[in-house]
């Protein structure tokens, strides 16, 4: 393929990148004050690049290492939209902590490049150079707020952490390369199925284990409470979501594109890492005060079930990933938008126990955040409900019922903290003496009932879209 | 006596777990864990290109240099988010870093 075919395939990777670097240029000229410009520039680049890919021709570009169909470009336009919304509610944010700087937006589009990239890898190589450049922005993201002892400790853990897995990642990638003499995952797929070594096995577990790091599954999870409890709330909105969905389609991408011939070998692997994700992501959740802490334990308990459908090495179990992901990330920001929404005396609203009787002060939030909690739960008809659904039945059918038995359990003891959040703002009385919240700001107020409003009502409608969606993502994988 | 791929591997072997031994193991500065990262990703890349030649095959020399490039890029925002950890606590001893229990 000639290079002018090769850069129409990675068309909105460059869009985003170049797009970056122009804006970054435009906040180094313009200084501070430039810093609400950047954020709506950012916004329409992501929304354009979300255009770029899903008109852009499909194909291998690079000599194979980089894929674009129809998987990655449901990835891409997904990640860019998740990444324009954190943008939304980052920039309302700095703007009120008064530490509006242009670089946040700027380092979310480059992340967002990374995590494009991570969704289109069709090689070690190109694996690894787009967790990189994500993960080198999300360090930096998480320590933004750099006065703040805590944001910049969530930021040195979440980097240790992360340099580490992908040490763990390069060094599997490393053995398989070594074993399999190749690469590209359809070499490495065709090796694989031949003569699967314990050299190659050695290095998919690695592999593995590196990637479990990055969507933060359990016994992978440590940095995970500490990073949503430290770094800024938007900032998490964002770890919670795109770099998730990102790090998903990836390993869904590697194991079924560049192992599936040794799908038993894996799915083991992926089986423990689920169950041992409900587990901690339920029982861990229970003794929780802080409420991003408990949004951690949470969405560990959740990349258990999105990775429940994958171990069914299925399209159906791709789309299920897919379908679960998209109806999570949903939520998710939901979730974040009605914490930065949520403050008294223009201090956050941070300790689950502060929620008591929210009802009298907010009863708009209230719902919205009973309609979320109620979804993550997996109550039908909310969409936590349908992702779930799609996943357990993936897994049952390919004959994983007993995970799919577990991760039912986990999420009836899951329910317990949902549940109490409930019961806390309809039920309990608010403390004496407690200041009536603040008003919300206008941004994080509309995504978080954007958010409820699609969990419930607007899902049934969304799902007959989704469906299809999704199904034509994952059969149209690695095929040009 | 002739150094063979298995040399190249037990040596690799060798300084990823010294790294990996580096980053659990120790409990006093910060400035270590980088070293060890740092250990952990040339070790990865002795095994590159050691497997890179006995292969024949050039990719894996080709990804040696990706990892030389991110690692620099890596240790500078490592470095940057420890100048900032710094000025907040005064310190860099890693168990100072539990203002977060975990």
């Amino acid at each position: 393929m000639d290079l002018t075919g090769a850069l129409q395939i990675a068309a909105s990777e460059l869009t985003l990148a170049v797009g970056a670097m122009v804006l970054l240029m435009l906040g180094a000229f313009m200084g501070e004050k430039s810093a609400r410009l950047i954020s709506i520039l950012s916004v329409g680049l992501l929304i354009g690049a979300s255009a770029v890919a899903a008109t852009s021709p499909l194909g291998v570009a690079f000599d194979g290492a980089f894929v674009s169909d129809r998987l990655a470009v449901f990835a891409k336009v997904a990640i860019f939209l998740c990444s324009a919304v954190a943008i939304v509610l980052a920039d309302g944010w700095m703007h009120r902590q008064r530490i509006a700087r242009f670089e946040l937006p700027i380092l979310i589009v480059l992340a967002s490049v990374g995590m494009a990239m991570m969704a289109s890898s069709g090689d070690l190589i190109s694996l690894y150079v787009g967790i990189e450049l994500h993960s080198l922005a999300l360090y930096v993201l998480a320590a933004f707020h750099r006065d703040d002892l805590k944001a910049s400790e969530a930021g040195l853990k979440y980097f240790v952490l992360g340099a580490l897995s992908s040490g763990l990642l390069l060094y599997g990638a490393s053995l398989v390369y070594g074993f399999t003499g190749s690469m590209r995952f359809d070499d490495i797929a065709a090796v694989a199925s031949a003569d699967p070594g314990p050299g190659l096995i050695f290095g998919l577990v690695f592999l593995i284990c590196g990637l479990a790091f990055k969507v933060s599954a359990a016994p992978f999870h440590m940095w995970t409470p500490d990073v949503y409890e430290g770094a800024p709330t938007p900032v998490v909105a964002l770890f919670a979501t795109a770099p998730k969905l990102a790090a998903m389609v990836l390993i869904a991408r590697a194991l079924d594109q560049g192992f599936g011939g040794i799908h038993d070998q894996w799915a083991q692997v992926l089986v423990l890492i689920s169950l041992i994700s409900f587990a901690v992501g339920a029982f861990g959740g229970l003794v929780q005060r802080d409420l991003q802490r408990l949004l951690a334990y949470s969405s560990i308990a959740n990349i258990g079930y999105a990775l429940l459908g994958l171990t069914a090495g299925t399209t159906a179990g791709v789309q299920a990933m897919l379908m679960f992901m998209t109806l999570y990330v949903i939520d998710q920001f939901g979730f974040f938008a009605i914490l930065l929404s949520l403050s008294r005396g223009g201090r956050p609203i941070r300790r689950i126990a502060d929620l008591a009787g929210l009802k009298k002060d907010r009863p708009l939030t209230a719902i919205a955040l009973t309609v979320l909690s109620l979804s993550v739960l997996g109550m039908p008809p909310f969409s936590g409900f349908w992702g779930k659904y799609y996943v357990f039945g993936a897994a049952a059918d390919a004959g994983y019922w007993q995970v799919a038995a577990a991760g039912l359990v986990a999420s009836v003891v899951a329910a317990f903290y949902y549940l109490r959040i409930i019961k806390l703002m309809w039920f309990d009385p608010a403390p004496e003496g407690v200041e009536a919240t603040d008003r919300a700001p206008i941004e994080a107020k509309t995504v978080a009932l954007a958010s409820a409003a699609f969990a419930f009502p607007l899902v049934i409608v969304g799902l007959t879209w989704l469906e299809p969606l999704t199904r034509i993502a994952a059969t149209g994988y690695g095929a040009g | 006596m002739v150094v063979t791929l298995a040399h190249y591997l037990a040596v690799a072997a060798m300084l990823f777990t010294i790294g990996v031994f580096g980053i659990f193991v120790n409990r006093k500065n910060v400035i270590i864990i980088l070293m060890s990262v740092e250990l952990i990703l040339l070790a990865v890349n002795i095994n590159f290109v050691a497997f890179s030649t006995h292969l024949n095959e050039v990719s894996g020399q080709i990804m040696a240099m990706f990892v030389l490039t991110v690692a620099a890029a890596e240790a500078a925002v490592g470095l940057a988010i420890l100048v900032t950890f710094f000025r907040n606590r005064g310190d860099i001893a890693v168990d100072d870093a539990s203002v977060m229990k975990g």
